[in-house]
C-alpha cells in the first residue's frame, strides 16, 4: 500500500493477511481527502428531522446554506424543519461578538414560526469569537416560554461523532420534560431512525401490528412534544448506534429504561428486530403476531428476490458508509442476493465494528476505516468489484470506474429499511449492476 | 405547503437570513481552482467546510470533487493552523501530487488569525515544495462577501501568482470568466474560435466537471487552464474580464503585474452581453466579426421576434449572482419581458445602480436587493404580494414556484435536481437561444396544462 499515506496503514487491513486491530475514531490526517465531516454535520444530521423545532445555524452563512433540505427525513406534519435559518454572521459580528444578533434572530423567528422548541447549533467561530450562546438560549427561553437549546457543535471540536454525542445531550435536555404522561404497555421509542423515504412509518406500522406502542421516534418524523415524554416508554430500540447509543445508554442510567441494538436493513436484521421487542416483551400473543408478520411478509418477499439474486449470483460489493454498523447489515443483505462483499469501510465505525465485520466477511476482504478516494477506487480495482454502496460523494466516482451504485446515505430515495426496503434495495442494486450502459464505456 | 410559514407582509429584519441566496466563500475558491489543471484545491480549516463544498459541487456538477483539507481539531484553533497546513503540504504533494495545491482559508482559519500568506512562504523555504510544484494561497474569510467573493478571490490569486511579463508580446487575449459552468466554459472558446482569436481562458472547468465517461477514474482529469497558459497571460496583448464581482480583482491585480490592459465586460448571458462581447474580442483581437456568427445573432433575434407573443409583458422573478442575473435582466427587458422582482445574497454596491440603470425606464415597478437579508423568503414574500408569470433561479427557488404554481427555470447555482446545465451552455448567442427556449418551455407547458379544455392550442 505504498500509495498510501504512511499513517494510514493502520485504518486498512485485509482480512486474513493482517492481524492487528484496526485504528479507527482517530480525527483524519491532514492533507488527506476525507470523505468525513465535522462535529457540526454530526449534530445537524441528528437532529435535523425534528420538524417541528426552529433549527437555528448560528454562524457564517456557509454552514446552514449546506445543510439547508438536505436530507430526505419526511415529516407527516410540520415542515419548519427543512428550511435554512442563519445569523449570517459578518466581520462586525466576528470583531464584535453576535450575541444580540442571535437573540434578535431568535425571537423574530420564534414569532413567526411559532415553533415548539428551538435548537441553536454553534459553528466553527462562534466559540473562537466568544459569543455565549448558552446564556442567549436561557434569556430566550425565559423570555418565549419554550426551551431554547444551545448545541455547542463548534465543526473543529472532535469528529463527526462527537457531533452526534452533542446532539443527543440536546435531545436529552428534552426527554423528561413532560411529567404528566403515562405510557400505555408495551411502548418503545425508535432511536436512530431517520424516516428517510418513510422508513419509520414502515417500521412503527410493522410494531404496531405487534401490539407495541411508540412513543417518541428519535429523530425521524420527530416532534418536541413526544421527545420529552420519551423517558416514559418501556424499551429504546436503537439503530444506527454510531449516533444513538450514547443517548440510549444515558437513559438507562437515568431513567431505567432498557435499550437493544438492532438494524432494519435485510432479512435476518429486519426479523430480529421485531423477534427481540417481543422477547423482552416476554410476551406469547406479540411473539405470535410477530412470527405470522414476519412470515407474510417473507413468503411476499423471497419469490420476488428470486429473479435478482438469480442476476447478481457472484458478483462483488464494495461498502463504504457513514456508520460501521450498516455496514454490517449490508454485508448480510448483500449475501442475501448472492453478493460477495470485498471492500468494506466507514466513516466512524469503531473497534467492536470493524471485529465484527472482520468475523463476518471472507478472506481478502478489505476494510478501512475514513478511506478517501485514492484508496477506495484502488480497493475496488484491486478487488474488481461491481458494486459501490456509498454516499453523495462516491456516487461519481463509483460511475467513472464503471461501477453499479446504490446510494445507502442521505440520498436514498426508496426506502431500504423492513422488508419491502429489501425488495427496494435488491431492484437498485440490479438496476445499476446489470445496467446495459456498462456496455457502452469503453 | 413547505412555505406556508411565509407571509406577504414584508417585515424589516437585521439579524435574520431566511433561505439564503448565496452560500460561502471557500466554495467559489474551489470551483475555481478546479478549472486550473493538475490542481488540487485545499481547504484550510475544519474537515467539514471541506466535505460540505466538495458535496455541494458534486451535487451541482454530478462529478467527483477532490479537494483536500486541513483538518482542523481543538488544538489547531487554540495554537493556530500552521503545523497542520505544513503536514498537509508534506502529505499532498507525496500521495496525490498535484501540480498546484490551491489553499483557500475558512471562517476559523481566518479568526484565529491564521496567515496563508506566511506559512505559505515558510513552506516554500522549509523546502516543502517539490521541484516544479506550486501552492498558491486565497483569504477567503466565510463571513466577507459570498461563494462569488471566494471565486474572485482565488482568480486574483493565479494571476498573481502565475503570469510573467517577458519581453515577447503574444498575439492572444486573455479571457477571465466569472462564475459560469463547464459547458459555458467550452462555448467562450467556441466563441473566441469562431472569432480566430486566440486565447486563454482562466478559470477552465471544461474537461474537468464534464468528463466522459471512460471507465477509468482521474484525479486530474485532462481539462483546466495549464501553467504554461497561466504563464503566457503576462504576454497577452489584452484581458477581457467577464463579471465584475468575479473578475474585476483579478483583471486589475494582471494589469498591474505585467501591464496587460483589460477591459470589464458582463458574463455574455443573452444578446447585448454577448454584442458587448463579441465587439470586445474584434476589438482585442483586432478581428473582424465573421459572418457565422453574425447569423448565430441573427438565429436568436429570429426566435424572439416569432415567440414575442408570448414573452410579452411577462412578469419575472430573478435570483443567483450579480454576474449572472445582471445581464439576464437586461436580455429579459430586450425580449419585453418584465423582471420585477430580483434579489442577490451577494453584496456589492454597484449592483443597484447597475439593476436601476436597466429597469428604471422599462420595469419602473420593479424591486431589487442585494446583501443582507436579500434572500429566497424576502423574494417569496413579493412574490406573495403580486405573483409572478415565471421565476428564473437555482433549484432553491423550487418550493416557490410549486407553491405558487408558477413555471420555473433553473438557471445558476446550484441546480441539484435537472440536467443539461453541464452540457448546454447559456453564454452567446446560442446559449440565449437555449435561455428562450427553457423560458418558452415553462411558460408553454403551464398553458397547456391549465387552460380551458375549449382553449388548447395545436399550434403555438
Amino acid at each position: 500500500m505504498d500509495a498510501f499515506i504512511n499513517d494510514r496503514q493502520n485504518s486498512i487491513l485485509t482480512k486474513g493477511k493482517d492481524n492487528a486491530a484496526i485504528a479507527c475514531g482517530k480525527a483524519s490526517v491532514a492533507g488527506s481527502v476525507s470523505q468525513r465531516a465535522c462535529v457540526f454535520c454530526g449534530s445537524r444530521v441528528v437532529l435535523y428531522p425534528i420538524a417541528d423545532a426552529l433549527h437555528l445555524i448560528h454562524g457564517p452563512v456557509g454552514c446552514a446554506a449546506y445543510t439547508w433540505d438536505i436530507r430526505g427525513s419526511l415529516s407527516s406534519g410540520p415542515q419548519i424543519h427543512r428550511l435554512s435559518f442563519t445569523t449570517d454572521l459578518k466581520e462586525k459580528e466576528v470583531v464584535f461578538g453576535g450575541e444580540e444578533r442571535l437573540y434578535k434572530a431568535l425571537i423574530s423567528l420564534i414569532d413567526t414560526y411559532k415553533p415548539k422548541g428551538a435548537f441553536v447549533y454553534a459553528t466553527c467561530i462562534v466559540g473562537v469569537i466568544g459569543d455565549d450562546v448558552e446564556a442567549v438560549c436561557r434569556r430566550v427561553t425565559r423570555e418565549k416560554g419554550i426551551d431554547v437549546i444551545p448545541v455547542m457543535s463548534e465543526g473543529f471540536n472532535g469528529t463527526k461523532k462527537d457531533g452526534y454525542k452533542i446532539a443527543c445531550g440536546a435531545l436529552s435536555k428534552l426527554i423528561g420534560t413532560d411529567t404528566s404522561f403515562e405510557a400505555p404497555e408495551h411502548s418503545i421509542n425508535i432511536l436512530g431512525d431517520f424516516n428517510l423515504a418513510g422508513e419509520l412509518w414502515m417500521l412503527a406500522e410493522y410494531y404496531k401490528k405487534m401490539g407495541v406502542n411508540l412513543v417518541a421516534a428519535m429523530t425521524g418524523d420527530g416532534r418536541v412534544d413526544d421527545i420529552r415524554k420519551a423517558h416514559k416508554a418501556q424499551l429504546n430500540v436503537v439503530q444506527c448506534s454510531g449516533s444513538m447509543i450514547g443517548l440510549a445508554k444515558e437513559m438507562k442510567e437515568k431513567y431505567g429504561i432498557p435499550f437493544m441494538k438492532v438494524s432494519y436493513f435485510g432479512i435476518e436484521d429486519m426479523s430480529d428486530a421485531l423477534y427481540e421487542v417481543a422477547k423482552f416483551f416476554k410476551s406469547e400473543e406479540m411473539m405470535e403476531k410477530a412470527r405470522k408478520l414476519v412470515t407474510e411478509e417473507i413468503s411476499k418477499l423471497l419469490p420476488q428476490l428470486a429473479q435478482y439474486r438469480e442476476k447478481l449470483e457472484g458478483k462483488k460489493a464494495a461498502i463504504y458508509v457513514g456508520g460501521a454498523f450498516k455496514a454490517i447489515s449490508l454485508v448480510k443483505a448483500l449475501r442475501l442476493l448472492g453478493m460477495k462483499t470485498v471492500v468494506v469501510g466507514s466513516q466512524t465505525g469503531n473497534v467492536d465494528d470493524y471485529n465484527l465485520l472482520k468475523d463476518m466477511c471472507d478472506d481478502g476482504t478489505i476494510i478501512c476505516d475514513d478511506s478517501n478516494p485514492n484508496e477506495l477506487s484502488e480497493f475496488v480495482k484491486q478487488t474488481g468489484a461491481d458494486l459501490f454502496i456509498g454516499g453523495v460523494k462516491e456516487r461519481p466516482i463509483a460511475y467513472k470506474l464503471g461501477l453499479g451504485f446504490c446510494d445507502h446515505n442521505h440520498e436514498r430515495k426508496e426506502a431500504l429499511a423492513g422488508y419491502e426496503g429489501m425488495l427496494n434495495f435488491a431492484k437498485e442494486v440490479y438496476a445499476s449492476v446489470c445496467s446495459p450502459v456498462w456496455q457502452f464505456m469503453k | 405547503m413547505l412555505l406556508r410559514h411565509t407571509t406577504d407582509k414584508v417585515k424589516e429584519r437585521n439579524a435574520l437570513t431566511v433561505n439564503p441566496a448565496k452560500t460561502c466563500q471557500p466554495v467559489g475558491a474551489m470551483y475555481a481552482a478546479l478549472g486550473v489543471h493538475g490542481c488540487l484545491p485545499h481547504s484550510h480549516g475544519s474537515q467539514g467546510c471541506c466535505s460540505y463544498h466538495r458535496t455541494a459541487l458534486t451535487r451541482h456538477y454530478k462529478e467527483p470533487v477532490m479537494a483536500s483539507t486541513s483538518s482542523f481539531t481543538e488544538g489547531a484553533s487554540v495554537f493556530g493552523g500552521q503545523a497542520n497546513l505544513m503536514t498537509a503540504i508534506d502529505n499532498i504533494f507525496k500521495i496525490y501530487e498535484p501540480e498546484i495545491v490551491a489553499v483557500h482559508s475558512t471562517c476559523l482559519s481566518e479568526t484565529i488569525g491564521d496567515d496563508l500568506g506566511q506559512i505559505v512562504s515558510k513552506a516554500y523555504t522549509d523546502g516543502k515544495v517539490p521541484e516544479g510544484k506550486h501552492i498558491i494561497q486565497a483569504a477567503t474569510p466565510s463571513y466577507v462577501g459570498s461563494h462569488v467573493t471566494g471565486y474572485a478571490n482565488m482568480l486574483e490569486a493565479f494571476v498573481k501568482y502565475f503570469p510573467e511579463k517577458t519581453d515577447e508580446k503574444k498575439r492572444q487575449v486573455n479571457l477571465l470568466s466569472g462564475w459560469v459552468e463547464p459547458s459555458d466554459m467550452r462555448e467562450l472558446k467556441r466563441i473566441a474560435g469562431q472569432m480566430k482569436v486566440k486565447s486563454v481562458l482562466l478559470p477552465d472547468t471544461s474537461d474537468v466537471l464534464d468528463t466522459p465517461m471512460t471507465g477509468s477514474y482521474s484525479m486530474y482529469p485532462k481539462g483546466g487552464t495549464t501553467v504554461a497558459e497561466m504563464v503566457s497571460m503576462g504576454d497577452s496583448m489584452s484581458t477581457i474580464a467577464m463579471g465584475e464581482w468575479a473578475t474585476k480583482k483579478a483583471a486589475i491585480a494582471l494589469d498591474n503585474k505585467c501591464k496587460v490592459p483589460f477591459e470589464q465586460i458582463d458574463i455574455p448571458v443573452g444578446l447585448r452581453a454577448t454584442d458587448r462581447f463579441i465587439q470586445a474580442l474584434s476589438k482585442a483581437g483586432k478581428v473582424s466579426v465573421p459572418e457565422e456568427v453574425t447569423a448565430e445573432r441573427g438565429r436568436l433575434v429570429d426566435l424572439i421576434t416569432d415567440m414575442h407573443q408570448y414573452l410579452y409583458g411577462k412578469r419575472v422573478a430573478v435570483y443567483g449572482d450579480p454576474d449572472n442575473i445582471l445581464p439576464l435582466i437586461e436580455f429579459l427587458i430586450d425580449m419585453d419581458m418584465k423582471p420585477v422582482y430580483i434579489v442577490s445574497g451577494t453584496p456589492g454596491k454597484a449592483f443597484s445602480k447597475k439593476a436601476e440603470a436597466l429597469l428604471s425606464e422599462r420595469v419602473p415597478e420593479a424591486k431589487f436587493k442585494n446583501g443582507p437579508q436579500a434572500d429566497m423568503f424576502l423574494m417569496h414574500q413579493w412574490i406573495k404580494e403580486e405573483g409572478v408569470d415565471l421565476i428564473i433561479g437555482n433549484t432553491y427557488g423550487k418550493y416557490i414556484a410549486r407553491d405558487e404554481q408558477t413555471p420555473f427555470v433553473r438557471m445558476g447555482f446550484p441546480i441539484l435536481d435537472r440536467q443539461g446545465h453541464n452540457y448546454f451552455p447559456t453564454v452567446g448567442y446560442m446559449g440565449g437561444i437555449r435561455i428562450v427556449e427553457k423560458i418558452l418551455d415553462a411558460i408553454m407547458d403551464k398553458i397547456d396544462a391549465t387552460c380551458d379544455e375549449v382553449k388548447v392550442e395545436l399550434q403555438m
